[in-house]
């Protein structure tokens, strides 16, 4: 008598579960896979990044290394985003949204620009920080693109005119902020690790004075032996990722990239070639 | 005599509640409604930076193009419009003047299309680089507009959200937190209307 009704049960439940896995598959991941028309804001893991298979490796990695020394002594943010093809979306709205997700420029400063080229459609666009808008104003973004970057993409010379026109935002906006000196923030992790000893430290001490033999303490180092890579991985990456985006290099000259959490307001300057 | 305590402390109880309850939404609308105001003077800065850049746009094209005086006095006379409108508190919970805000606005970046697009027929002014530099400018602000108004638009709706929530809204009427009125995309001016000679 009670079969049946938890045959039926366990029935319906995994019913429940085929419609939520399908669900998920029919409807989310189409989503997330991107069929929809927009093309998809890019996550910038380099200060150069071309999707057109354009720049060769080595003038990609010039390029990168202008920008990672310039982020080093000004902390101010320069990334270079080349695609293919915007479809109907607009040059504005995309290089927006792909500055600020990624965060280009530090938190407090704002201090970040992002030059986009969309090169099957011609058209580009240097999208201003608002703390760069002082010196790297509309007018100014419309001279560089039309005086510096235009002429070498007309000839098809794209490394030249990424070249050139980095190097314009880069001497209009060298002097508005200096790199702060490497702050000791990144060793605090330390802390917490002592504390963590300190604690365990303190309760085995209370423990053995309260506990009849080995048994309870020998408990307590599986306990967090269990938990300890967890938790000592999380802070030894949590700690590295914080030095990566303050430094923005590792010791291999420069390292990877990631916005340092600036804002945009909308500035800066469109054109095409 | 026990049971009549316990009943008023009940009340007494939910009585506290309720005051606690109403403290924690008054100042949760409080906050939100700073935030309105803060997002709509920066809607109010962009506009303002738009119509400070009239004047100088307007000479330069009158430098190249003064034959062009319906264009050029009606861009001046819909920035005027547009300046004259002084949008308060009372405009942004009243979505019929809010309306009228909005329609100034968008008449004048209808008057500013139009110039700009006169502007095209005259190859010396538009390789002046004073004129490119205003060109930047004014897509520039146009741009930042855009931003500023939608960023305004979710600020008020997360605004408007919290306070028609019930049992919230009741505590909302009563302390006088209105609906904010909204940015509404206008159909047709995405194009710039054609030009008449």
């Amino acid at each position: 008598m009670k079969n049946p009704s938890f045959a039926s049960n366990r029935l319906v439940a995994r019913d429940l579960i085929h419609l939520v896995i399908w669900t998920i598959l029919i409807v989310i991941v189409p989503e997330e896979a991107g069929f929809s028309q927009d093309v998809k804001i890019p996550k910038l893991l380099r200060r150069v990044t071309d999707f057109t298979n354009t720049l060769s490796a080595s003038e990609l990695d010039a390029v990168e290394q202008d920008l990672a020394r310039f982020e080093d002594s000004t902390s101010t943010q320069l990334v270079v985003v080349m695609i293919p093809t915007l479809g109907d979306q607009s040059i504005e709205d995309f290089a927006l949204r792909t500055a600020e997700l990624n965060g280009v420029g530090q938190k407090k400063r704002d201090n970040g620009v992002l030059l986009l080229i969309v090169k099957d459609d011609r058209k580009m666009r240097i999208e201003v920080g608002y703390g760069l808008e002082g010196v790297l104003p509309d007018g100014l973004a419309g001279q560089i693109i039309r005086r510096e970057i235009t002429p070498y993409f007309r000839s098809g010379d794209y490394y030249s005119g990424i070249k050139a026109g980095s190097d314009a935002i880069m001497l209009a906006t060298r002097n508005e902020y200096k790199a702060e000196p490497k702050r000791k923030t990144t060793d605090l992790s330390w802390i917490f690790g002592l504390l963590f000893f300190a604690f365990i430290f303190y309760m085995m001490m209370h423990r053995a004075r309260r506990s009849m033999g080995m048994m309870r303490g020998g408990r307590i180092p599986m306990y967090y032996g269990g938990g300890f890579p967890r938790s000592g991985s999380s802070w030894g990456s949590s700690g590295g990722r914080r030095l990566d985006s303050e430094s923005g290099s590792g010791s291999s000259g420069f390292g990877g990239f990631s916005g340092g959490g600036g804002s945009f307001g909308g500035g800066g300057a469109s054109g095409s070639w | 005599m026990k049971k009549s305590i316990i009943v008023l402390l009940g009340i007494l109880g939910i009585a506290v509640l309720a005051v606690l309850y109403s403290i924690r939404v008054y100042n949760n609308l409080f906050g939100m409604n700073q935030g309105v105001g803060a997002s709509w003077a920066q809607v109010e800065n962009q506009y303002q930076r738009r119509a400070d850049l009239i004047p100088n746009l307007v000479n330069t094209v009158k430098g190249f193009a003064a034959q062009e005086k319906s264009v050029l006095t009606d861009v001046v006379e819909a920035r005027a419009k547009a300046t004259s409108i002084q949008v308060t508190k009372e405009v942004l919970e009243d979505p019929g003047a809010f309306a009228k805000f909005q329609s100034a606005q968008d008449q004048f970046s209808s008057a500013i299309s139009r110039l700009m697009a006169v502007s095209e027929n005259y190859p010396t002014l538009r390789s002046n680089e004073n004129f490119l530099s205003l060109q930047n400018e004014l897509a520039g602000t146009e741009n930042r507009i855009s931003v500023e108004r939608k960023r305004y638009n979710e600020v008020v709706q997360g605004y408007n959200t919290r306070r028609g929530r019930f049992p919230g809204v009741l505590i909302a009427n009563v302390t006088g937190f209105r609906e904010k009125a909204y940015f509404k995309a206008q159909e047709g001016t995405e194009t710039p209307p054609p030009v008449k000679f």
